[in-house]
């Protein structure tokens, strides 16, 4: 076989699996009861003021700051908390002072991914493969 | 031979270096002492500005390093106005993204924090790209496998890049585990890619050192430019181990990740090359440089295949280790890569001045110590931090990172040191460019002696 011809064989076999991946949104219904409206805008207040480079979701982003997957219904946390630290700011972390708009939106980005499953690693079991599985 | 197309990005490149560190050094005082960090341009904006840096860095290297391996291999079949063009492209965008990072304006992704918008220069430099190398590319009788490599590269960049932005229709945004999983589809594609240009680069000076023209068309190389395609494709699903996407997205990162073995072993089994000493003293630092990144790929390897284990992954994810292998294969990997070509095809004539120049010889040996400290005690920090997140009952996170200020100090003094030097070598190699440059050869002939009679000594 030419590498031509393995090129695209494994090309053609990357262009499959990333449709797959793109038609998944129809497939399945979105998570829980949010508002996807509002928390697809909020996705876009969390980029905007770049949360992510302090924060992470599902272990992904910045190092400096908590992950806050789970914020949103952690005990003692929620929504009132997330818009007080935001107004109070604790050192490193600025104060952002967001319209009242963006804040609704960025709480319900924040309780969507939060509906979308625990992010803590404690939350899995380790299978004898190697793989780990929620609990 | 002329390298003028190239040469440009290169010492583009070579700025945005020195600036990265500069950048990535003053975000390394928010781990230490953030009341000394000061408040502008504050940590969410000197990461990305890091960060970014470097980016352009390895994609400004590769790409001049591209242009100058094919000038050399085809001569003058490549447009100059269109690769003056796609410089211009890049310099726009790079002018507007640290205008908006300086203003607080963000608003992408990880990694590409900036709007949007200035990702259309980027891709429209990147198509012209795409446009240069394909007619190159045609003068090339069958192909050796690095020319293969910077085709993928250039190819799959472009696909992914604009798969980052899928994220801009409502359609992606809304369900955010899809969104998840393609920001790191995304992410691990554009590594593999720019990889698949750096890789194909280190091949084609290997082979240029070598004098040896076998090695680029023999079967071997191209089952491991395949197995290496196959991982830009299919492995990137070790970035997503605990989000909840369908179960069949996990275990293919896994086993693909795990065909990594095969470069592993692979390492240890052929450790030593075949080069003479004359060809390693022609080619004293693209050949030094080369061999530094052959040590730091079999640490990272290694590194990279255990956290790829998803088992291992859950104490891994998340920590200061990923931070470690993130900077690790950039800085051991990529960045030696891009220095060997830098002095290869900028410092061409300046192989004697290079050999016999002490400071330069120290610099090299200690920015390598360095980034083994700088590695190591990331590492240990995440690992430290690794045991906190799977704890049953953990202490708050504040108290955590207090813990874990040993380790920071110790990194972020690694981080100067290594900077220092990486700073020493970038300007070694604009100054070989300087005096490679016509005009310059005179002097250097008379220094050149000097200098080789010097190193002999050594
Ligand atoms: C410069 C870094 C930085 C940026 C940018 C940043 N944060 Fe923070 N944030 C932190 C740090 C550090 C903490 C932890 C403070 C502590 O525990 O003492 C924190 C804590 C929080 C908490 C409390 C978490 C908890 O579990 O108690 C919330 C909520 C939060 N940040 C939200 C945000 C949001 C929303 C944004 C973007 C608008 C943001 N942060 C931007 C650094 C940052
Ligand atoms: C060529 C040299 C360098 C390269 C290629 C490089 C690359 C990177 C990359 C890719 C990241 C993102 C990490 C991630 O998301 O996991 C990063 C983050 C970072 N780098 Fe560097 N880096 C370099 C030098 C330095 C130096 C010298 C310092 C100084 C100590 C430094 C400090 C940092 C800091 C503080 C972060 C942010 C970590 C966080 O998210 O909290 N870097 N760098
Ligand atoms: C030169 C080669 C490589 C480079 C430049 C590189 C770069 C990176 C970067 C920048 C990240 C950080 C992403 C983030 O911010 O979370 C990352 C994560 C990761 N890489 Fe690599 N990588 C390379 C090779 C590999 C290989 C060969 C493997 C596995 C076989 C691997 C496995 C991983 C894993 C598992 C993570 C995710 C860590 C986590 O979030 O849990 N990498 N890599």
């Amino acid at each position: 076989m030419k590498p031509l011809h393995f090129f695209l064989l494994l090309s053609l076999a990357f262009l499959t699996f990333s449709f797959s991946i793109y038609l998944q949104p129809a497939i399945e219904a979105p998570a829980g009861s949010t508002d996807t409206a509002l928390a697809a805008q909020g996705r876009l207040v969390w980029q905007k003021y770049n949360c992510q480079s302090c924060h992470q979701l599902y272990g992904l982003g910045g190092y400096l700051g908590p992950d806050l997957t789970n914020v949103y219904s952690a005990p003692g946390k929620g929504e009132a908390y997330i818009r007080a630290f935001l107004k109070a700011g604790v050192a490193p972390m600025p104060v952002f002072d967001l319209p009242e708009e963006e804040a609704a939106q960025l709480a319900a980005f924040l309780k969507a991914a939060d509906a979308s499953g625990s992010a803590s690693p404690r939350d899995f079991i380790i299978l004898p493969t190697g793989m780990t599985k929620r609990k | 031979m002329q390298l003028s197309i190239g040469k440009p990005f290169m010492l583009t490149a070579l700025a945005m270096l020195c600036g990265g560190l500069v950048l990535g050094l003053w975000a390394s005082i928010y781990y230490i002492a953030p009341e000394y960090a000061g408040r502008f341009p504050g940590f969410e904006a000197l990461r990305p500005m890091h960060v970014s840096s470097i980016m352009f860095w390895i994609l400004l290297g590769a790409t001049g390093s591209v242009y100058c391996a094919l000038q050399q291999l085809v001569g003058g079949w490549m447009s100059k106005p269109a690769a003056q063009a796609q410089w211009a492209l890049w310099a726009i965008a790079i002018g507007g993204i640290f205008f908006s990072y300086l203003n607080r304006s963000f608003g992408g992704r990880e990694y590409w924090e900036f709007s949007p918008a200035w990702a259309l220069p980027i891709a429209l430099a990147w198509l012209l790209f795409l446009v240069n190398f394909a007619r190159a590319a045609r003068r090339i009788q069958r192909w050796p496998v690095y020319v293969w490599m910077w085709m993928t590269g250039i190819v799959f960049f472009l696909f992914a890049f604009a798969e980052n932005y899928l994220w801009l229709l409502p359609y992606f945004r809304e369900h955010f585990v899809t969104d998840t999983a393609i920001q790191w589809k995304v992410n691990g594609s554009l590594v593999g890619s720019w990889n698949q240009l750096i890789y194909g680069t280190s091949f084609y000076l290997m082979e240029r050192i070598n004098k040896n023209a076998g090695i680029g068309r023999s079967r071997l190389a191209f089952a491991m430019y395949f197995l290496g395609l196959f991982n830009l494709m299919f492995n990137w699903g070790h970035h997503i181990y605990t989000v909840p996407t369908p179960e069949y997205l996990r275990y293919t990162g896994y086993l693909v990740s795990m065909t990594e073995w095969v470069f592993f072993l692979r390492i240890l089994y052929n450790w030593k090359s075949s080069v003479s000493q004359a060809q390693k003293y022609y080619h004293y630092f693209p050949y030094r440089f080369l061999m530094a990144a052959d040590l730091w790929v079999f640490l990272n390897l290694g590194q990279a295949i255990l956290m790829s284990i998803p088992a291992l992954n859950l104490y891994t994810h998340g920590t200061h280790v990923t931070v470690a292998h993130a900077m690790g294969t950039t800085i051991g990997i990529n960045s030696m890569i891009l220095f060997a070509a830098c002095f290869e095809f900028l410092g061409g004539g300046q192989r004697a001045f290079l050999a016999g120049n002490r400071l330069l010889n120290a610099t090299y040996r200690t920015a390598q110590l360095a980034l083994l400290v700088f590695w190591l005690s990331l590492n240990a920090a995440g690992v430290q931090k690794g045991m906190w997140q799977m704890a049953p009952d953990p202490a708050p996170f504040r108290v955590m990172m207090d813990g874990l200020k040993p380790w920071f100090w110790a990194f972020a003094g690694a981080g100067a040191v290594l900077a220092t030097a990486l700073l020493v070598l970038a300007g070694g190699a604009l100054q070989a460019a300087w005096r490679a440059a016509p005009g310059a050869a005179a002097a250097e002939e008379a220094l050149g002696n000097r200098a080789a009679r010097e190193s002999q000594r050594v």
